[in-house]
């Protein structure tokens, strides 16, 4: 491929592509994520190639191993063009038929399909499915439609035509301001303006500039940067070549954790197709401009995901956050004026120098706009990648698209922002998702984490678990965080273990108010967040765990005991089989009793009694009914007494 | 170098630009503590213990002395109730490390801190970083590093490399606030001393 070296040249290579595809085609769409390649999506791939050749499609037909399109709760996902129809949770063994049946007849495989649970009604295209319906899929959903590995189908789909419109027919001002009007705001966590961040870079009067795109996504339970880095990596070189045009910058690093093997690879693809192209290197598209990307791998530390942190490791020194009163974006990689923005933002890029700023804004808030990708999971039906415009409740995110709460449980939190976030309650379930909306919560919105609570779950132990992550995660360099978060991570275990003493919510208090004052990096100041929520709108369950050593939630496993209701036994011997801790005594017709100095709090008892019995109980916060005695445990089957 | 004139405790102070707040409080002999800055080192804004309140363009913020720039018009306050809070309790948290650390006991005195407020985890080490970074940045040797993060970090001698430098230097010892890098040394030492004849290699 020779290096196209002017917008006509690019236009002209896309019509070809174009012209060589035909629409009617066949296309098979098997979503190659990470997410379905867990859930057996290779197999999938393998047989579809496998049954095609044997029914001699190989020249009607075409498969296509994508990206993420999100609802990784059903994956494989499969979509088949040009009808768009959907099959979720597809496995090898289904593949002959959708072959014979969807391809050669072009009639619907049923069973495959999205059967709503509520009304039961089937869902044939993927847009029908309520998940996808109330999404507005401005980024991802380019996903389905591409093979990452691919620059050709990017192309397709308008692939880097917004570098051609701003390399041809916009000055770098020009880009500059359309950016700023846009009010794109930073979609890693801080929410800081792009458009300033560019402007304070390309101000500062050193001639050499970076560009950095952070991917080093580390909240847990968050992937939707690695998504979006493997499902359409062109789409994010594309946003950074625009950025650096901007900016004055001429070379780029994407910063990448190494535990997203398939990013890396996808992103590493795309650079040398981009290059070949002529998207990267000397004088893209003949405009004189030159840029040249490089990947650098993180080696896993979630305080690289901060902008000093990973601008150290960048240099290849030990990922530690540096005071920073002069911004990184005029002073940072080799002290060099750098511009550091996540993912997501820069895939926000293309489409806003394609479409323009006034399209970007007619999405999302007063102070949010666009679209924010969240990552929704934990007790939700829909696991996955949710793409809403700003502004959307939260209400929405969890009822409409994601379904709801399994097993008919209750909702009680959902926690965003990652280990810096917070937990919101029931009561504030129609707020607005926004930056500020999220901040004055109590939360944030992070890069976009969405971890959904049950009534089941402990709010005392979720701020423990978080504690505890960070625990690992804090680099260790300032003492208010590495000090502070030992201290609060110690006090909390103590109060999930039934060992919290009056005046530990003070001290833990003390601790937030300095941790959040003095600490060096964001890591530290955010630290005591996942307390601090957790108190504000659950400060009950403090007080239970500390005064009555009661788990409201019967979560934590010190603070609880389980029960066997003699009068709703019914001798079944179900529990007593499967207690692995054999601390269950009874018998044929004897009714069951739990002996609490042998059990382990496992909960299989729990579990396996029959729910029209429901005899095991778990109780906390009071003494265990005392053991019914020896005599009176014989039960009388009323069947057998007729007899 | 032009001067800047700031205010620090209420009093009018001239500074050079590229100075931080605790080289222009010092200069004039106002005090404010330190564990991690040694003046021949880079600011590192490690032990928080400098932390003082700042007031620019309307706004307060907390910052640390060892590497704020001084800025035109800046008003410092050294003390304050929230200071002296953050200063109190981060002598408390490193106090469950070092109790008897002479340099934390005579700030815990200033500041009413209390060393058995946490649970004692005598480590010695503070992290100050003091060794590490005199050793990487004046003597350029990196015999002794940080190992591990978070709550796990440590610091450690790298053997090759303290095996050859080590013995006649020790200029790092005087530094630590604590003492806990020689019982390090010492340690690293016993560690690293020549290996005893092992058994003949069989065959």
């Amino acid at each position: 491929m020779a290096r196209l070296n002017s917008p006509e040249k690019l236009e002209k290579v896309r019509q070809k592509i174009l012209s060589r595809r035909d629409p009617n085609t066949p296309c098979i769409s098997i979503c190659a994520g990470a997410g379905c390649i867990a859930s057996g999506a290779g197999e999938v791939i393998a047989a579809f190639k496998a049954e095609i050749e044997k029914q001699g499609l190989q020249a009607g037909v075409n498969t296509r191993e994508t990206g993420c399109p999100g609802f990784c709760e059903r994956g494989p996902v499969v979509v088949i063009y040009p009808e768009e129809i959907c099959y979720l949770q597809v496995k090898p063994e289904d593949v002959p038929e959708i072959v014979s049946q969807t391809i050669k007849e072009k009639k619907v495989v049923d069973r495959l399909l999205y059967v709503d649970p509520t009304t039961g009604e089937k869902a044939t295209h993927e847009s029908d499915i309520p998940f996808y319906k109330n999404q507005v899929r401005n980024i991802i959903g380019s996903n389905i439609k591409i093979d990452p590995k691919s620059i050709e189908d990017y192309l397709a789909i308008g692939g880097y035509s917004a570098l051609a419109k701003g390399l041809s027919r916009m000055s770098a001002e020009e880009v500059l301001e359309e950016v700023k009007k846009s009010n794109l705001r930073g979609r890693g966590g801080g929410g800081f303006p792009t458009g300033r961040k560019w402007e304070e870079s390309r101000n500062a009067p050193d001639e050499i500039k970076y560009v950095i795109v952070n991917a080093d996504e580390g909240d847990p339970g968050a992937f939707m940067d690695r998504a979006l880095l493997e499902g359409n990596p062109h789409s994010i070189l594309e946003g950074l070549t625009i950025g650096a045009y901007a900016i004055g910058a001429h070379e780029g690093f994407i910063y990448v954790r190494q535990e997203y093997p398939i990013a890396v690879e996808n992103v590493a693809i795309a650079i040398k197709q981009a290059e070949e192209y002529g998207f990267l290197g000397r004088n893209i598209l003949g405009s004189g401009f030159d840029f040249t990307v490089q990947v650098h791998q993180g080696a896993g530390a979630f305080v690289c995901g901060e902008s000093s942190a990973l601008m150290t490791a960048l240099e290849g020194r030990a990922g530690e956050p540096r005071p920073k009163y002069i911004h990184t974006a005029v002073k940072g990689v080799w002290d060099r004026p750098s511009v550091l923005n996540n993912v997501e933002t820069w895939a926000n890029v293309p489409l806003i120098i394609n479409k323009g700023a006034d399209w970007f804004t007619q999405f999302g808030t007063e102070r949010s706009k666009g679209t924010k990708i969240f990552s929704l999971v934990g007790k939700i039906n829909n696991t996955g990648l949710v793409e809403v415009p700003m502004g959307i409740t939260l209400r929405d995110i969890i009822y409409k698209i994601g379904g709801g709460i399994p097993g008919g449980k209750r909702f009680k939190a959902v926690q965003t922002g990652g280990p810096s976030g917070g937990c919101i309650p029931e009561e504030l379930l129609d707020l607005e998702v926004g930056f500020d909306e999220l901040t004055k919560a109590g939360s944030m919105m992070g890069s976009g984490g969405m971890i959904v609570m049950d009534e089941d779950t402990c709010m005392v132990d979720v701020a423990r678990y978080f504690l505890n992550f960070l625990t690992d995660e804090s680099c260790g360099k300032c003492v208010p965080c590495r000090e502070g978060i030992r201290q609060m991570l110690k006090i909390l275990t103590n109060i999930t273990k039934g060992k919290g003493r009056e005046g530990d919510i003070e001290l833990l208090e003390e601790l937030s108010e300095v941790a959040g004052d003095a600490s060096l990096c964001a890591l530290g100041k955010s630290a005591p967040n996942p307390f601090l929520s957790t108190l504000r709108y659950f400060r009950d369950e403090y007080e239970a765990h500390i005064k009555q050593k009661k788990c409201p939630a019967l979560s934590c496993k010190e603070l609880i005991a389980y029960h066997i209701d003699p009068n709703k036994c019914q001798a079944c011997m179900i529990c007593l089989r499967q207690c692995p801790a054999e601390a269950i005594a009874g018998g044929k017709n004897r009714i069951h009793v739990i002996e609490q100095e042998k059990c382990t709090k496992c909960g299989t008892c729990f579990e396996v009694c029959p729910p029209r019995f429901g005899a095991v109980k778990k109780i906390s916060g009071e003494p265990v009914p005392s053991p019914i005695p020896e005599d009176a445990r014989t039960i009388v089957r009323k069947s057998k007494e007729n007899e | 170098m032009s001067e800047i004139l700031l205010q620090i405790d209420g009093k009018e102070v001239g500074a050079t630009e590229g100075m931080t707040l605790l080289e222009a409080a010092r200069k004039v002999g106002i005090s404010i503590p330190t564990l991690c800055h040694h003046e021949k080192l880079e600011p590192y804004g490690g032990c928080r213990l400098c932390t003082v309140e700042v007031e620019s363009r309307g706004w307060t913020k907390l910052v640390v002395a060892c590497v704020y720039p001084v800025e035109k018009n800046l008003v410092v306050r050294t003390r304050s109730e929230k200071v002296d809070r953050i200063r109190k309790m981060i002598l408390e948290l490193l106090l469950a490390h070092a109790p008897d650390a002479f340099a934390l006991q005579d700030l815990a005195k200033e500041y009413g801190a209390d060393k058995d407020r946490f649970e004692k985890e005598a480590s010695f080490c503070i992290h100050c970083g003091l060794c590490v970074r005199y050793c990487a940045e004046v003597k350029k040797k990196n015999a002794v590093g940080f190992v591990d993060r978070g709550t796990r970090r440590e610091i450690s001698f790298i053997p090759e490399i303290a095996a050859k430098e080590c013995w006649n230097c020790k200029e790092c010892f005087p530094l630590c606030p604590t003492e806990a890098l020689q019982a390090a040394f010492v340690l690293t030492k016993a560690l690293f001393s020549p290996p005893h004849p092992g058994p003949e290699p069989r065959g």
